[in-house]
């Protein structure tokens, strides 16, 4: 059963079963949409790197998912992005952090793996980059979006950092926008030939600190691909950091002989605290596993063999 | 077995044309760092706290490529980067981007300490600096003579060597012709590989890591290798602690430090059994070398490069300086 699969999430949260309706429609009809993207081109035989970058631009996009436009602020209001993309055959990577004016971060990250000799590019040098190869920039007010200046005022108001999801009690007059249901993005990829390929990008933390790194553009904990799986992780950057979630996910396989679904059950159990993380993952059999600790994970996927899933709470 | 040990690093990939003066002043500096180290540990300070001390002591010496004498960034600068890990709980912090805190890699051991982050890099990394009061100098500071010359070099080299990946074969150039080995992309005269790395398990058993660098000569600005990178350069677990050194890019496509816990880990493997492994089997075409030390007192040095400047010793009096195989 060997065929193309296709996994992607809208990150992983205390993501309340009460949502309302005009908070879960738009990110379930976005998460359909990106996974038809991505079907459409692995169908018409385009590379799973190609695939993760483009159902990714896709997410980044969107303004209400927290990558690109729709990322979450920094203390001080501002907007700092970060992805990181891998190519499981040849285990070439890049990453990116820093950004506040590229419109598809992902896309750089593409770029550093294709034009430079290096991993990873980040802050002012990575923007500088951006620049000289005409990557599309736009001012940094493009991805700030009035719900996320409110919930950095939440955030705030709370004085603590707070996961994307964290489902807060807050004051009337902030709930609408205390619901914190946004998340790092991610799309995962194999076609019938076993090529896989990861891509992950995000704004972060709401009200983290300026210059905070998470797990997303470091290569073994939000994102990793090698020759067995593809792997993108979302939640609590730090645990994810300590975890090796994604790396994790690829070394039970191998050194442990664990299956695809396996491996990532295991990770998500015991790698990590309880609420704090979830992934997707494909082989290079075509398997597909999308497991989260967290009350729920946005997530979609679908196989060759007519497999395919749109969901944000665990299925039973 | 058991009781306290610990190893240093001071970069792996040596140019086998090294003068000998320059091969003994490293051989000192490892011994000063290591006999710092023994005396801390026969005091019961606990493995992260050697750790940064001993780092701290690397960076501040100006010989290898960290903190003071760190190589330069394409524009002459200095851009430093650091991670520490605690194996006890896998806590850990890292900063990049860094140009005047004399110490790296106590500003990393403060982020893992003291902020609800792991990572900080660039302005956002100096000014919790600033805040939490550390030692500040002018960038000046970092550079010294000996590596404006190196850059120099670097970028005669590379308007030679444009692209990394085209083998070294006909290249002309007095310094690619020193030797034929290259190290990212860059002859091996000219790399200046030495990123500085601290192992420690302490008598209680607790393992914990260290790495801290100032990057590649002629690097990039804002270009980040794999000293911190948590599971690339450092890692610690509660079996071992390991720190790595080499072609920054190879190191974090092998997520080599965390490769060396998980072949433990999942595998059973020993800790030699372990460094064998990951040296042999994970690194494809790329050159680097790691220290890694385990619960169980064990310390194990293990690179594919030619030469790496190490230093080990274990509580039952073993002890060992060394530069080539």
């Amino acid at each position: 059963m060997v065929g193309w699969a296709i996994a992607l999430h809208g990150g992983a949260g205390d993501i309340p079963i009460d949502l309302p309706d005009e908070r879960r429609i738009p990110r379930e009809t976005a998460l359909r949409h990106c996974l038809d993207l991505g079907v459409s081109a692995l169908k018409s035989g385009k590379p799973p790197l190609d695939v993760a970058e483009l159902v990714v631009r896709e997410l980044e996009n969107h303004p209400d998912f927290n990558a690109g436009k729709g990322s979450v602020l920094t203390t001080q209001g501002t907007v700092e992005m970060e992805a990181s993309i891998m190519e499981g055959k040849t285990k070439r990577c890049g990453a990116v952090s820093g950004l506040t004016t590229v419109v598809n971060p992902i896309s750089l990250a593409r770029l550093v793996v294709e034009k430079t000799p290096h991993i990873y590019l980040a802050f002012d040098a990575a923007e500088a980059f951006a620049r000289a190869h005409g990557v599309e920039t736009v001012d940094s007010s493009h991805f700030i979006t009035p719900e996320n200046i409110a919930r950095l005022k939440q955030a705030k108001e709370f004085n603590r950092v707070q996961l994307d999801y964290t489902a807060p009690t807050p004051p009337k007059e902030l709930e609408n926008c205390g619901d914190s249901q946004i998340g790092t993005v991610g799309c995962v990829a194999v076609d019938s030939a076993g090529n896989l390929a990861s891509a992950t990008s995000t704004g972060g933390y709401v009200n983290k600190m300026v210059g905070r790194i998470g797990d997303t553009p470091v290569i073994g904990a939000g994102t990793y691909a090698n020759h067995l799986c593809a792997v993108s992780a979302t939640g609590k950057g730090e645990e994810i950091i300590r975890g090796t979630v994604a790396r994790d996910v690829a070394a039970l396989m191998e050194y442990k002989g664990l299956s695809l679904t396996e491996a990532a059950a295991y990770v998500v159990d015991q790698s990590v605290p309880r609420g704090s993380c979830g992934l997707v993952a494909v082989s290079a059999n075509g398997e597909v596993t999308m497991p989260f600790n967290t009350t729920g994970m946005f997530r979609a996927c679908a196989t060759e063999d007519g497999y395919s899933e749109i969901a944000i709470w665990p299925n039973n | 077995m058991g009781g306290w040990a610990i190893a240093v690093h001071g970069g792996a990939g040596v140019d086998p044309n090294l003068p000998a003066e320059r091969q003994e002043e490293a051989k000192q500096l490892l011994t000063r760092c290591l006999n710092l180290g023994i005396v801390a540990l026969r005091s019961n300070v606990s493995a992260i706290d050697v750790v940064e001390l001993v780092i701290r002591e690397l960076e501040t010496d100006p010989l290898f490529n960290s903190g003071r004498g760190s190589a330069l960034t394409e524009k002459g600068t200095v851009e430093m980067e650091a991670s520490i890990m605690d194996g006890t709980k896998r806590r850990c912090g890292a900063v990049s981007g860094i140009t005047t805190v004399k110490n790296p890699i106590s500003l990393a051991r403060l982020v893992m300490d003291k902020s609800p982050h792991s990572y900080l890099a660039f302005s956002g990394a100096e000014d919790f600096a600033r805040k939490q009061g550390v030692e500040i100098v002018d960038n000046d500071y970092f550079v010294t003579d000996d590596n404006v010359g190196m850059l120099k070099l670097a970028k005669e080299a590379n308007s030679i060597l444009f692209d990394y990946r085209i083998p070294p074969m006909g290249c002309a150039g007095a310094a690619a012709t020193d030797s034929p080995i290259q190290m990212n992309g860059l002859p091996i005269s000219i790399y200046a590989p030495e990123t500085v790395g601290c192992v420690v398990v302490d008598g209680e058993g607790r393992c914990a890591a260290g790495t801290s660098t100032g990057g590649l000569m002629n690097k990039m600005m804002g270009r980040i290798g794999d000293s911190p990178l948590i599971g690339a350069g450092t890692y610690a677990s509660e079996l071992c602690g390991v720190s790595c050194t080499g072609e920054g890019e190879a190191i974090i496509r092998a997520t080599l430090a965390r490769d060396v816990s998980a072949v433990m880990e999942y595998k059973g493997l020993n800790l030699q059994e372990a460094v064998d492994y990951v040296i042999k089997h994970r690194l494809d075409e790329g050159f680097a070398g790691l220290i890694a030390v385990s619960n169980k007192g064990e310390v194990v040095c293990g690179f594919n490069s030619n030469g790496m400047f190490r230093g080990c010793a274990t509580e039952d009096g073993f002890m060992e300086v060394a530069i080539w195989e």
